[in-house]
């Protein structure tokens, strides 16, 4: 009867009684943090901040403990996340590793791999950036041309990725790369390969966005000696594996909640005499986000329960988006924001960064049209 | 082990409810929308049980949760089953909840604004008087429920067939929603207090919840034979699903067809507590599903599927329907809102995460 399964998740007490520990901290850490800064929220990088977090145990929770995790469940995972997100919590330095890459090499990487380097993320101390878009192969990942090419005890590595976020700060990238073949064998003849950035030959320069920050960059490989230790999972086996990272990148509820610090100042504004207008307008906004968090929680279960929600997470991430995209224009239908004004002085801080960076919504992660693309794919379209 | 029970018995249910509305063909549902009783399909859904769903097992039900009740409407909303079930289940509910037997037949509620009925003592009877319009399928009810207030209390009045004089209209979706106008003495009997939990708006919650559900089934129906149409028509030499611009538009509809199905969840869980919130952010995000899912299929279908002859509409008008039955958007909206901006900037999403507390309970 549907296409999709969004299971309905078990209430979890051990979970809602960790979210009074996070709320309390959140409290302490942000509370000069003004909320124009805190709209940044996963693209805030504080590595202070990533520490206390790995300290209190809330980096790789649900990983075996021999690992560095902490074996508790996807859902106690969830309530972390959602509530540094809403809070707008400066996460991003830990935030991919946390995500995607701890996850990956847990399925795929080597117990050397796994012994080296998960327990470090763990503990908030080491932070991973994505290799995968390249000048030539944005959304069409398959194009990769950057070339491991085998040699003695490992790869020389030549090729150039692009919008890496946050490679200028982290420690290691997985790389996507071509270790045999070209560009026309498509999936074929792909692998992953975990570099270390401070390897020689590599050069990373950072590209300033339009909100005027250094958050992504332009990573040259040029003669870079990997070693053989370093490939993750098997050699060709590329294509599966980070078709599997994708799916842990769009599961979040990250992929709803970027403009949730300006909807609240939306609502401090208001206040005091809501119009019949903003009070509909919110009712039906915090709507969205009453479903969109039983369908993110829902993905959360399923993978809790080893599945692979790839589909399901599309769906909440197309529908998040629009949501966290149109929220700015809801903020100024419903405000006058006037120069000088001091009652909207910070709503109109915080309108002004989240109107810049709202495009990207719909490109990170997978554009909407490449989302749409998977999600026809599973109702047997193509 | 009671809720594994109550698991097991749920699916059999399910399944056994779609055996059944998958039964029902077009002529039964045209015949419905021309104003016939569907006696046969009826006798059917009694016979299965359905009415007491919504009703403890001592008052006759199955002993399953309220929301494995209310997946029962998701399937008769996917089949369009031209019966009153939702309409039956929740009188029967109401009626076991206040004391008094479940109703013998076809019954429906009266959702009407705070004041719209009264009730005054006549000796040791009562007098009922008060109308309402657009009660769905009173013209064939048995019984008719209606919670009155009273001197600060709360009542359910039970109406037998005869009692008040019904007005036969039609709804959007073609479904019998009548005028409803009463004034008449009712037995001692037929009167008794309701559980405070019951007020004009939890009643009106509790039905949208219903309502809610019906709308995922339609919907999930919507996406399936749309998504079947694009793959069977062919234009241009291949079938129009191998188009980038009609996945594009499918994809958006199989997300609103997957947020509808989240706010019935949410809204089935919010049941039993009579949740207002929660149900009313379920039925504002179901409406807004059905308003932007159901214009895409139509345009997937082409003219073929503004025809009379094909069964699109059966689903698109009850989900247009339904989108204002038992609150709209723009009511529901208002009450969530309220509730938001009163809880403040810092309070905001702690009301976010309160809403769906017991989801999944």
């Amino acid at each position: 009867m549907s296409f999709f399964t969004f299971p309905n998740p078990p209430v979890s007490p051990e979970a809602e009684q960790l979210r009074g520990d996070v709320r309390a901290f959140l409290a302490e850490e942000l509370k000069t943090m003004p909320p124009h800064r805190r709209a940044a929220s996963w693209s805030g990088f504080d590595a202070d901040f990533s520490r206390k977090m790995g300290q209190r145990g809330w980096i790789g929770m649900t990983w075996p403990k021999q690992y560095g995790g902490h074996e508790r469940t996807s859902l106690e995972r969830y309530v972390v996340l959602e509530e540094m997100l809403a809070a707008g919590a400066p996460v991003a330095a830990h935030w991919i590793a946390d995500r995607q890459s701890g996850p990956l090499l847990l399925r795929f990487g080597t117990e050397e791999q796994r012994r080296s380097v998960l327990p470090r993320i763990a503990a908030g101390e080491l932070f991973c950036c994505i290799g995968m878009s390249e000048p030539d192969s944005g959304s069409d990942l398959a194009a990769v041309r950057t070339r491991a090419e085998p040699v003695e005890g490992g790869f020389r590595v030549n090729g150039t990725k692009l919008w890496t976020t946050f490679g200028h700060r982290a420690h290691y990238m997985l790389l996507f790369c071509r270790t045999s073949g070209g560009p026309s064998d498509r999936h074929g003849g792909t692998s992953q390969l975990l570099v270390d950035l401070k390897t020689p030959g590599i050069t990373i320069r950072p590209i300033v966005d339009l909100t005027g920050a250094k958050h992504f960059n332009e990573v040259v490989f040029e003669d870079v000696f990997v070693p053989s230790s370093a490939l993750i999972g098997e050699m060709g086996n590329g294509w599966h594996q980070v078709t599997s990272e994708l799916a842990y990148e769009r599961s979040g509820p990250e992929r709803f909640l970027s403009s949730f610090v300006l909807l609240a100042e939306l609502v401090r504004v208001l206040r005091e005499h809501p119009s019949e207008q903003a009070t509909i307008a919110v009712g039906r906004l915090v709507s969205h986000f009453v479903v969109l968090r039983q369908l993110s929680r829902g993905v959360a279960w399923l993978l809790q329960n080893g599945r692979n929600p790839a589909q399901e997470a599309a769906v909440v991430k197309d529908l998040g988006a629009l949501v966290e995209q149109e929220i700015p224009d809801i903020v100024r239908s419903l405000v006058e924001i006037e120069p000088g004004s001091e009652r909207t002085a910070e709503l109109a801080r915080t309108l002004h960064y989240t109107v810049l960076a709202a495009p990207s919504f719909s490109l990170r992660g997978g554009t909407r049209e490449i989302l749409r693309g998977i999600i026809a794919r599973g109702l047997g379209l193509r | 082990m009671a809720d594994q029970e109550s698991d097991e018995t749920g699916a059999l249910l399910n399944e056994s409810a779609g055996r059944l509305f998958g039964s029902f063909d077009e002529k039964d549902i045209r015949a419905v929308e021309q104003g016939q009783w569907p006696d046969t399909a009826w006798a059917k859904v009694e016979e299965a049980g359905f009415p007491l769903a919504l009703v403890s097992e001592a008052g006759g039900g199955f002993g399953i949760a309220s929301a494995e009740a209310i997946a029962l409407l998701r399937i008769a909303g996917y089949h369009a089953a031209p019966v009153p079930l939702a309409e039956t289940m929740f009188a029967n509910r109401l009626l076991s909840e206040a004391g008094f037997d479940v109703a013998e037949g076809p019954a429906t509620v009266v959702v009407a604004e705070s004041g719209a009925f009264a009730l005054a003592k006549h000796g040791s009877d009562w007098r009922i008087s008060g109308r309402a319009a657009g009660v769905p399928w009173a013209r064939h009810a048995e019984t008719i429920v209606l919670l009155v207030e009273h001197e600060g209390k709360s009542f359910v009045v039970r109406l037998k067939r005869g009692v008040a004089s019904i007005a036969p209209a039609m709804s959007f979706a073609n479904l019998p929603a009548d005028d409803v106008a009463v004034d008449a003495e009712v037995a001692a009997d037929d009167v008794r207090p309701a559980p405070a939990s019951w007020t004009p708006q939890t009643l009106k919650a509790a039905f949208a919840a219903l309502r809610v559900s019906e709308m995922a089934g339609a919907l999930a129906r919507v996406m399936e034979i749309t998504v079947g149409y694009a793959n069977e028509r062919v234009q241009f030499g291949k079938p129009i699903g191998k188009q980038q611009a009609i996945q594009q538009q499918l994809a958006v509809l199989a997300g609103q067809a997957a947020a509808c199905g989240g706010a019935a969840d949410v809204a089935s869980a919010a049941f039993d507590r009579l949740d207002v919130i929660a149900i009313a952010a379920a039925k504002v995000r179901a409406g807004e599903a059905a308003s932007i899912a159901a214009p895409i299929a139509h345009q997937v279908h082409g003219a073929i599927g503004f025809t009379e002859e094909h069964r699109l509409h059966f689903f698109t008008r009850r989900l247009w329907g339904w989108r204002d039955e038992c609150g709209s958007e723009r009511y529901w909206s208002k009450v969530v809102g309220q509730a938001a901006i009163a809880a403040g900037a810092e309070g905001l999403w702690p009301f976010v995460v309160s809403v769906g507390a017991v989801q999944g309970a």
